[in-house]
């Protein structure tokens, strides 16, 4: 079995003259990630996902996946690797099972009962004789999903899969996406939706103008940006008093309730000392920072397209 | 590579432009016929001309002449500038590039494909030029260039090895189609290129002052059938034509293979 990572790009760089779309990026999918591509629209996600692929050539740096490099064996790099990138195309004038057939084909051929069990997959087999023209986005969306399962993938690239969807399309599109996760399909998945990184995956790498600012764990992501606790208490004047000679604790008033940082000894303990000084805690709850307002500070504000937000 | 080339002729097959260049290939005989029944007089001017209502054998060689000064490189330039135009701006460029084909396979398939589409429309005009001036004038021995008596059957096997040969400079202007289409992923602009660069050959091979480079332009090879229509038979135009066109063959398909396998395939 191969060992090596799925994705592994290394001082990836993309240059149009004095453009630089990709700047020196860094990147390491390993095996069951759900791995999020973030970054605001322009940000290079596309560019890198192309250089992946084999679709366009680095300027510097190295794509491996699974070990193999595009552009030193070919299409043979993409064995167990499917996906789309910038929205999945077909032939408009062919039927989806047509199209199916045709990559199929060009990836050595599989059964019709093969194409049956992708189409049910994406629940398009009563329509799979209808010419793809006449598809929905929605549609053409779930059939890219169904051509990238044809080649039963390891991992899985999808570049901005819930794009242009419906809300019911966009709950689809995510709980296939979660189901081929659960599958053990690894998966990257380029979105600059980020209430859907933050549902479905498990580590992210946000890029901005072309540069990788954060590459790791979501969940360390915002544990490292969760800001203490928030406090509301029957007198609360009193209860800054105490808690500000508290040890171990922090205290700072703000708008009718105080924001306490410290661990969760000291924390405990300072629950005890107002308990004993008869004050009672009516709200004690963690101070969470969504992801998007994390992506807001560490981009400067550069949005990631607030009007996709779903 | 086999299952390239099928799905690009099935491609070719599922799209309109195909059957405009088909049917179009096969409605100027028809046409051509429908006139000269109708009306005296005829092209007497032009190779066989003259002996337009003795035979139908004469119809398909008059209307190769004919069709050899727009016609054909505009039918021809239709598909073989579109063939990765199409694909480029539609972004099903980079679907069949993901897949288990190295870049190289899904060239010469289109290649190919656009290379039969040409033989398709070419033999799509022999036939019915043959069939419907048969069917008006009959089916009776043809009167060769220099005068002799040709029977039917070895004017028809004559009329094969014209059209094969014929090809040749029609395969030229498709592989420069090809190289356009490849070069500025524009279908518009490889076909109008493409048309543009076959007019531009037979200007230069009427211009005053060509004379020395006419036996090598392109448009000269569209002539080179003659030979064969000769007692006897002269093959010189023919091996020229075999050897000049192998070189306006090969060497854009060659140009449009590296541009090809190198090129960055970015958004649409």
């Amino acid at each position: 079995m191969n060992e090596a990572q799925p994705v592994e790009a290394r001082g990836l760089v993309k240059r149009y003259g004095e453009i630089v779309a990709v700047d020196h990026v860094d990147l390491t999918v390993e095996r069951g990630d759900v791995f999020g591509y973030l970054g605001p629209n322009g940000a290079g996600k596309t560019t890198s996902l192309r250089m992946l692929l084999g679709l366009i050539r680095p300027t510097e740096g190295s794509a491996r996946l699974f070990g193999r490099d595009p552009l030193e064996v070919g299409a043979r790099a993409l064995d167990g690797v499917a996906g789309f990138v910038e929205g999945p195309r077909f032939y408009p004038y062919l039927s989806g099972r047509k199209n199916l057939r045709l990559l199929a084909d060009l990836d050595g051929g599989a059964p019709a009962s093969r194409i049956d069990e992708v189409l049910d997959v994406v629940e398009l087999r009563e329509r799979a004789k209808d010419r793809v023209g006449g598809y929905s986005h929605g549609m053409r969306q779930r059939l890219g999903i169904a051509a990238a399962l044809l080649r039963d993938p390891q991992l899985l690239l999808l570049d901005e899969p819930t794009t242009g969807l419906d809300p019911a399309g966009m709950r689809d599109m995510r709980g296939l996406v979660k189901q081929l996760a659960a599958d053990g399909i690894t998966i990257l998945l380029s979105s600059h939706i980020l209430a859907e990184v933050e549902e479905l995956c498990n580590r992210v790498a946000i890029i901005q103008r072309g540069t990788v600012i954060y590459e790791g764990r979501l969940d360390e992501l915002l544990r490292s940006a969760a800001g203490g606790y928030r406090l509301r208490a029957t007198e609360i004047e009193r209860a800054y008093s105490l808690l500000r000679s508290q040890p171990g604790i922090e205290a700072a008033q703000s708008n009718g309730y105080l924001r306490l940082q410290g661990d969760d000894a000291a924390l405990a303990a300072a629950t005890i000392t107002l308990g004993r000084a008869g004050i009672g805690i009516t709200e004690l709850v963690p101070q969470t920072t969504s992801l998007e307002e994390l992506f807001l500070i560490m981009t400067g504000g550069e949005t990631a397209d607030a009007g996709a937000r779903p | 590579m086999t299952s390239v080339y099928k799905w690009e002729l099935l491609k070719l097959l599922a799209q309109k432009r195909t059957y405009l260049g088909l049917g179009t290939a096969m409605l100027v005989p028809l046409i051509f016929v429908t006139v000269l029944v109708l009306k005296t007089g005829g092209p007497n001017d032009i190779p066989l001309g003259r002996y337009i209502r003795e035979t139908g054998l004469a119809t398909p060689f008059v209307v190769l002449f004919f069709m050899s000064i727009w016609a054909f490189p505009l039918l021809t330039a239709l598909v073989a500038g579109d063939i990765v135009a199409a694909e480029s701006h539609n972004g099903t460029l980079k679907t069949i590039l993901t897949r288990s084909r190295e870049r190289g396979e899904i060239f010469a398939g289109k290649a190919l494909a656009a290379l039969t589409y040409t033989a398709a429309i070419l033999l799509a005009m022999g036939t019915v030029g043959l069939l419907a001036a048969g069917f008006a004038w009959g089916f009776a021995p043809l009167t060769s260039l220099s005068g002799s008596t040709v029977s039917f059957g070895h004017g028809l096997g004559l009329l094969g090895a014209s059209l094969a040969v014929y090809l040749l400079p029609m395969a030229g202007i498709a592989a420069f189609g090809i190289l356009l289409s490849t070069i500025t992923r524009n279908s518009a602009a490889s076909v109008v290129g493409t048309l543009m660069w076959a007019l531009l050959m037979q200007l230069l091979g009427v211009l005053p002052g060509t004379e020395p480079i006419r036996p090598y332009l392109l448009a000269t090879q569209f002539d080179a059938w003659h030979g064969f229509l000769r007692t006897p038979a002269d093959w010189v135009p023919v091996v020229r034509a075999l050897w000049v066109c192998a070189l306006y063959i090969g060497v854009p398909l060659a140009a449009g293979y590296v541009v090809f396998v190198r090129s960055d395939v970015a958004g649409e």
